[in-house]
């Protein structure tokens, strides 16, 4: 394990070229000091500052924790505010704000208990606060991207019972409510709260500052519900480029770097100066394909697409191998994934002897740079669907308007989505009137196969749904998944508590446990 | 001399206007708009009408463009369609870093770019203008992007004598020691094309017939170089010093990404990007304005070094 170091931070970070000696009288200083310093307690250190830098959204960024879009967004909300529930890396609901929920036995009625908590100037937090919060959200003029989580909720219906219980009465039946109560940008603000200049939050750090597109600093809130963070402050600083937040890190800069590429990790991996936290199945990449549309209409072409994808090629070339290959199934590692179902292989014969039945000679493949590796995946899928003799043309669309474009258009595109529940995947993506069904999977049958397994109470005989459910996909579904990137952060050797999470999970970003030598 | 500054001005501010209501149609002319940016890739069309309605992007673009022009001639620059601030703030706050940069970087370009052009023009030939020649050629041929890789790898994550970047610093002048690569960077290209201008114009200059005449009147060849032959020698370099002035003004793009200065290339990036019309409307008119004032400047100091080019013009 790592022993406190007294030295200088700098001093330590520099054996990088010469300085064999210095950095060698450096580290014997810190094992001495190590040892008359009371090394054993081993414990978390209190105190310092911790600089994380995160790409950012320039002029235009805002605190107003419903408006969360880019991951900074996020980080600084979270480090703020609480949401009721948050996911865990398998993305199954944990109680935050929430003390406990249950439901009634036709799944519609959800009984929430709040735990005790204080917002930052002493006021508690009540179901008041929740209820405003997230009528707020739902407001219909509005466009906070909360919305969608919280849709199945009747607001009309629901109230409070005392200040801390709320009656939540759904629309529907939905065995996996408490998802919503930890989706993506439904953070709980006091009532009333409209104008987030300086922000009040229930989280485990208080607002000092914020210049958008440059800083955000906020201070440890002592009175935080579960336990006060061990830093003494937390500064988001925004480096939109890669090279310039690893180049920050390596600087010394800043303690902690978001979303590195899989080459910085690879560069530095015997570099003692950095360390790098990569989550596994953090970031599907795939191809979508349009199922109401020729060529993949025909199960057989999806079918051939499936079988002609090298995914191990793909995960070492795109993603210099930090990575996972797929099954054509999202949520790898996640609660309910069909891990059962056999990983799909390579088998250009058979392929062939699809599209030749089906009649396909040519498709194209839409494309756009809005993520590392895009393009390059998107080359090397052509090349591997040509060997099958087909001509495979590629369309590089617009960054900036790709994903709205190719939910309508084309025949097959780029795909990348992050980490969320399986249940939330479906019903975002593929349920008839789901608000980006990018592979226009339309089927009754399967809408009703979904309202089915939210309507099942018992654990048991939804998981024989669940699994029904990714069958199908597997088979003829129009998301050909062929790999899961590493979520890449580094922190400098000083820092601890920084969790393997996938991004926007409960343990992702969570500062209020991380702490420092 | 007025008269011709004042109607240089008056066709300035047509142009900047002109550059203006241009960058509104290319911006309108690039697929997709601030609604659509925004959505990202959760493109719910549902979400999108609505914020299409929220930022009246369904009116006709005319309608806005003349909304604009009309805020415009109040002194209102609009507000952002994504955060709703003022464009007025978003330019000040951009507008520090780039001015803190550019400035420091004339202040450096001029004494040192001028200097070695006179130094290589006097000892021409001989090795002091061969290593200057050649120094500065080899430099020339460096990109900036590739010249800032380079430095940051060496002098601050090798040697970890200056830090690597600007992150979250809060003004570039409480840190300077974040300003010394940027600046090395942006000074590199401008220092080898000026004192090359500047060395030709000083050799053509100190053979010339007027200068053979003042020498030969005996006055000493400290003030015949400086006094005499180098306002003349200069002359023909102002238009180069106003093109680089223009450039650093119009925000580095490459230098302000690299050490994550947020001036006005990066704002630029940011608004275009968002489809953020009132904000690149803005920035195009600083950048139309800041270029009219530079060039402005350069013909009136270039008539001041050197009148007689003014009346054979």
């Amino acid at each position: 394990m790592n022993e406190p170091r007294t030295h200088s931070p700098r001093l330590s970070r520099r054996g990088v070229l010469g300085a064999a000696a210095i950095a060698a009288s450096v580290s014997s200083a810190a094992v001495v000091a190590g040892c008359s310093g009371g090394g054993a307690s081993g414990g978390a250190k209190s105190g310092g500052t911790l600089r994380a830098a995160f790409a950012g959204g320039g002029a235009d960024e805002v605190l107003d924790p419903h408006r969360v879009n880019l991951f900074a967004d996020a980080a600084r909300a979270k480090a703020m505010y609480d949401k009721l529930a948050d996911l865990g890396s398998d993305m199954a609901a944990v109680p935050r704000l929430a003390e406990s929920w249950e439901s009634d036995a036709d799944l519609t009625v959800w009984t929430v208990k709040l735990r005790e908590a204080a917002f930052h100037d002493g006021a508690p937090v009540r179901a008041a606060d929740v209820l405003y919060s997230y009528q707020r959200i739902a407001d219909p003029e509005e466009t906070f991207r909360a919305k969608q989580d919280l849709a199945p909720i009747d607001l009309e219906a629901s109230k409070a019972i005392d200040d801390r219980t709320i009656e939540f009465v759904l629309q529907h039946p939905l065995a996996e409510f408490p998802n919503s109560l930890a989706g993506f940008g439904t953070y709980i603000v006091p009532e009333g709260a409209d104008d987030f200049a300086s922000p009040i939050g229930s989280g485990p750090f208080t607002y000092v500052s914020f210049t958008p597109g440059s800083e955000f600093t906020a201070a440890r809130f002592d009175d935080y519900w579960d336990g006060p963070a061990k830093l003494d402050r937390l500064q988001i600083v925004v480096a939109d480029e890669e090279s310039a937040r690893i180049n920050a890190l390596l600087g010394g800069q800043v303690e902690y770097a978001h979303d590195l590429s899989a080459t910085t990790a690879r560069a530095n991996e015997g570099n003692d100066a950095v360390a790098m936290v990569s989550s596994p199945g953090s970031n599907m990449l795939g191809f979508a394909m349009k199922t109401d549309r020729a060529p993949f209409d025909d199960t057989r072409a999806r079918r051939a697409m499936f079988l002609l994808c090298d995914r191990p090629e793909l995960v070492e070339s795109v993603l210099s191998g930090r990575g996972q290959i797929g099954n054509d199934l999202f949520g790898l590692g996640f609660e309910h994934y069909a891990s059962a179902i056999p990983q799909r292989e390579r088998d250009v014969a058979t392929a062939k002897t699809l599209l030749a039945e089906a009649g396909i000679q040519e498709i194209t493949l839409d494309t756009a740079d809005v993520g590392s590796g895009f393009l390059e995946a998107a080359q090397i899928f052509a090349e591997q669907v040509r060997e099958a003799g087909i001509i495979v043309h590629i369309n590089e669309r617009n960054a900036d308007t790709y994903w709205s474009e190719v939910l309508t258009e084309g025949q097959i595109a780029s795909y990348r989505s992050g980490a969320m529940p399986i249940a939330s995947h479906i019903s975002q993506r593929l349920l008839t009137d789901s608000p980006t069904n990018l592979t226009q999977w339309h089927m009754a049958d399967f809408d009703e196969a979904y309202l089915r397994l939210q309507s099942t109470a018992d654990d048991a005989e939804r998981e024989v749904l669940y699994q029904d459910i990714q069958q199908r996909l597997h088979d003829e579904g129009g998301y050909l998944i062929w790999g899961f990137a590493d979520w890449i952060v580094g922190t400098l050797p000083g820092v601890h508590g920084v969790e393997q999470a996938p991004a926007n999970t409960l343990e992702w970003a969570r500062f209020d446990k991380v702490w420092m030598d | 001399m007025l008269a011709y500054a004042a109607r240089r001005a008056g066709l300035g501010a047509l142009q900047v206007l002109a550059v203006a209501v241009l960058a509104f149609a290319l911006v309108e002319l690039l697929p997709g708009d601030a609604a659509v940016a925004l959505a990202g890739d959760q493109p719910d069309p549902a979400v999108i009408e609505r914020i299409r309605k929220q930022m009246r992007l369904d009116e006709p673009a005319l309608t806005r463009l003349g909304d604009w022009l009309g805020g415009l001639l109040t002194g209102d620059f609009g507000a952002s369609l994504v955060s709703g601030r003022p464009v007025a703030d978003i330019l000040t706050a951009a507008l520090e870093p780039t001015l803190i940069l550019a400035g420091l970087t004339m202040i450096l370009l001029l004494p040192l770019s001028i200097g070695l052009g006179v130094a290589a023009a006097r000892h021409r030939g001989r090795w002091p203008d061969r290593l200057i020649t050649t120094f500065s050629v080899g430099l020339y041929s460096v990109p900036e992007f590739a010249l800032a890789v380079l430095l940051v790898s060496v002098f601050a994550i090798g040697l970890a004598w200056l830090p690597p970047t600007a992150v979250g610093v809060p003004s570039l002048l409480a840190e300077p020691a974040v300003l010394v690569l940027p600046l090395l960077v942006l000074l590199a290209r401008p220092i080898c094309s000026i004192a090359r201008l500047v060395r030709a114009g000083m050799i053509e200059t100190l053979d010339s017939e007027y200068i053979a005449h003042i020498r030969r009147a005996g006055v000493s060849e400290r003030r015949v170089v400086f006094a005499h032959a180098l306002p003349n020698a200069v002359s023909p370099a102002t238009a180069q010093i106003a093109r680089t002035a223009d450039w650093l003004l119009g925000g580095v793009i490459v230098v302000e990404s690299v050490f994550v200065i947020p001036g006005l290339g990066t704002a630029l990036v940011d608004a275009v990007n968002a489809r953020d019309l009132p904000v690149v409307q803005g920035i195009a008119v600083v950048f139309g304005a800041t270029t009219v004032i530079v060039n402005l400047a350069a013909d009136l100091v270039a008539f001041r070094l050197a009148p007689r080019l003014e009346v054979a013009r």
